[in-house]
């Protein structure tokens, strides 16, 4: 049985109490919406593409919306790619998913995500602001939602 | 109170571990265990009696057909229903809310008409309303709430000035745990020129229930919020109103003749159980509602008011916490937050301790909008529960507060 502490570890708590990036990116040219309708969470993410390159990131969640999961996962992934190239991202984003689907983890910080993989109730958490970047990257109209993708 | 003691060795699943620790289930508004003599029902039922109801010439069907038509005996008795044919099986509260809009709602509602639901309703009482409303070119008119959680009667006033068709609304809210006034919002409806649905998915487990009393057109149920299985429910329904009604689902059973273009119908209520039906269901449901009439439902919404009560108490000691609903009388459901965490990462911590509670929307989003939260945790208290299940929880509560840093 895994322990509270490898899933609330100290990084996500930190995260969930001062998400960094936590604005709009007004001079944002893609952005995505992501939710998940089983508890009504919402995440709107921008993105600022400077040819290929991530040159600013932010999200912002309407009051209340967002779990600490879910909050720290966005906030950490905002850090993680902010002026990095959009193949960097993508591969980011896969690592992150493997992580959580029982593979190896992901690099640097995102390993702290790695003790989601024993609360499966709480997965699609961890992983909607990932696919809201995805979506933004592949510049999908399309809102993201956790019960739409195939792979949440 | 109940004697706990006495129940708990009754349900198999509460001796069972979650996470290693004693199993605190506190979440009966979304479903309940049941107890053994109900699963001994269902394992009886088809050891003994399995056979197709209603058709066969042979003592085995006759058998299975005794027992479901006795567990809808069981049903009219249970909500005093008009008569017997009152009763339609259905899967659930669900299913009978969509059946009153597919035969009743399609046949009465027309375009320019208005339904009326509650902005407390689940979306159960909502969504069918919706289509039914699209597909005819009605209104739907939601009523508003008071900042205490109860229906605002003022604007369900208004509401009524309109001459709508339909007012539909929950007895007990499951989001909120009010005891809606449903005998007075029925007559209130009634004098307006409406029928009137009442979502009797929380009421039926934990209130003593009377059709004819609340005077309403349509009662919906569910059988596994009250110790039933799942798959098993009804609507009652006024006899004179049933029989008026189109067919639901076309099919076999529901049928009087069969033309090669056309079709006569079966009487009430077999009009509207095409199909063979989930006769398990009902003898399951049957058992069910032999041990809540035993404990007695007088005794059943004692005890889980006292336990509302006291969960009310001792969390409202927590600095941080806010419970939602009104206050004084309400049935076993006590929805709150606590400072900013979240009730999924609650509902998490406290299933580390055993506890499962429930976080989300509760299928109540306009309900959300108007508390204006995202979601709320919510514990739900049934007859098997006690004080400790309450230390329990407030002990778990006080956990997530000190993992997040909420000032204790």
């Amino acid at each position: 049985m895994s322990d509270l502490g490898d899933l609330y570890q100290q990084v996500i708590l930190d995260h969930n109490r001062n998400p960094r990036n936590f604005k709009r990116v007004d001079a944002a040219n893609r952005s995505a919406e992501g939710h998940n309708p089983l508890c009504g969470d919402r995440i709107q993410l921008y993105v600022q593409l400077d040819g290929d390159t991530i040159t600013d990131i932010g999200f912002q969640m309407p009051q209340g919306s967002g779990c600490a999961i879910s909050k720290a996962s966005a906030s950490l992934m905002t850090e993680a790619v902010k002026g990095k190239p959009v193949t960097d991202a993508e591969s980011m984003f896969r690592a992150f998913r493997d992580m959580l689907a029982g593979g190896a983890n992901a690099p640097g910080k995102l390993a702290a995500f790695s003790g989601v993989r024993a609360f499966p109730s709480r997965i699609k958490c961890a992983n909607l602001a990932w696919h809201a970047l995805h979506a933004a990257l592949q510049n999908s109209a399309q809102p993201v939602t956790t019960e739409s993708a195939k792979d949440f | 109170m109940l004697d706990t003691r006495r129940i708990r060795p009754d349900f198999p699943i509460l001796s069972q571990k979650e996470n290693g620790q004693r199993l605190v289930y506190l979440d009966n508004a979304a479903t309940s265990q049941k107890p053994q003599r109900v699963i001994d029902a269902i394992v009886h039922y088809y050891n003994f009696h399995n056979a197709n109801v209603h058709r066969g010439a042979y003592t085995l069907a006759v058998e299975a057909t005794e027992a479901y038509e006795a567990a809808r005996t069981a049903v009219a008795r249970f909500v005093n229903a008009w008569a017997t044919e009152a009763v339609v099986f259905t899967r659930g509260t669900t299913e009978s809310i969509n059946l009153v809009a597919g035969s009743w709602g399609r046949a009465n509602v027309k375009g320019g008409d208005s339904v009326v639901v509650t902005a407390m309703d689940h979306h159960s009482n909502i969504v069918p309303w919706q289509i039914l409303c699209q597909e005819k070119g009605a209104t739907l008119r939601m009523v508003e709430i008071t900042r205490d959680g109860r229906i605002d009667l003022a604007d369900f006033g208004r509401a009524l000035e309109a001459g709508p068709k339909i007012v539909a609304f929950p007895y007990v809210s499951n989001s909120l745990g009010t005891v809606n006034p449903a005998a007075q919002l029925s007559k209130l409806a009634h004098a307006a020129g409406a029928v009137t649905v009442v979502d009797g998915a929380q009421s039926s487990p934990h209130l003593r229930v009377d059709v004819q009393v609340l005077d309403c057109d349509f009662y919906a149920l569910s059988g596994h919020k009250m110790l039933g299985p799942m798959g098993s429910g009804a609507l009652i329904a006024k006899p004179a109103l049933l029989e008026a009604m189109p067919p639901y689902h076309g099919g076999g059973e529901m049928i009087e003749r069969v033309w090669d273009d056309r079709s006569t119908w079966n009487k009430i209520p077999h009009k509207f159980e095409g199909g063979t039906p989930n006769v398990e269901a009902a003898v399951g449901l049957a058992a069910a509602i032999l041990y809540l009439e035993q404990l007695g439902m007088d005794k059943v919404s004692a005890h889980e008011q006292e336990l509302a009560n006291l969960a009310i108490e001792r969390l409202s000691q927590i600095e941080g916490i806010t419970i939602y609903g009104p206050q004084g009388h309400r049935a076993g459901v006590v929805p709150f937050t606590y400072g900013d965490i979240h009730p999924h990462d609650l509902a998490t911590i406290l299933d580390k301790d055993g506890v499962c509670i429930r976080a989300g929307h509760h299928c109540t989003q306009p309900l959300m909008r108007r508390l204006g939260v995202a979601a709320t945790a919510r514990a739900s208290f049934y007859i098997y529960n006690d004080v400790d299940d309450i230390d329990a929880l407030v002990k778990a509560v006080r956990k997530a507060g000190e993992l997040f840093g909420v000032p204790a």
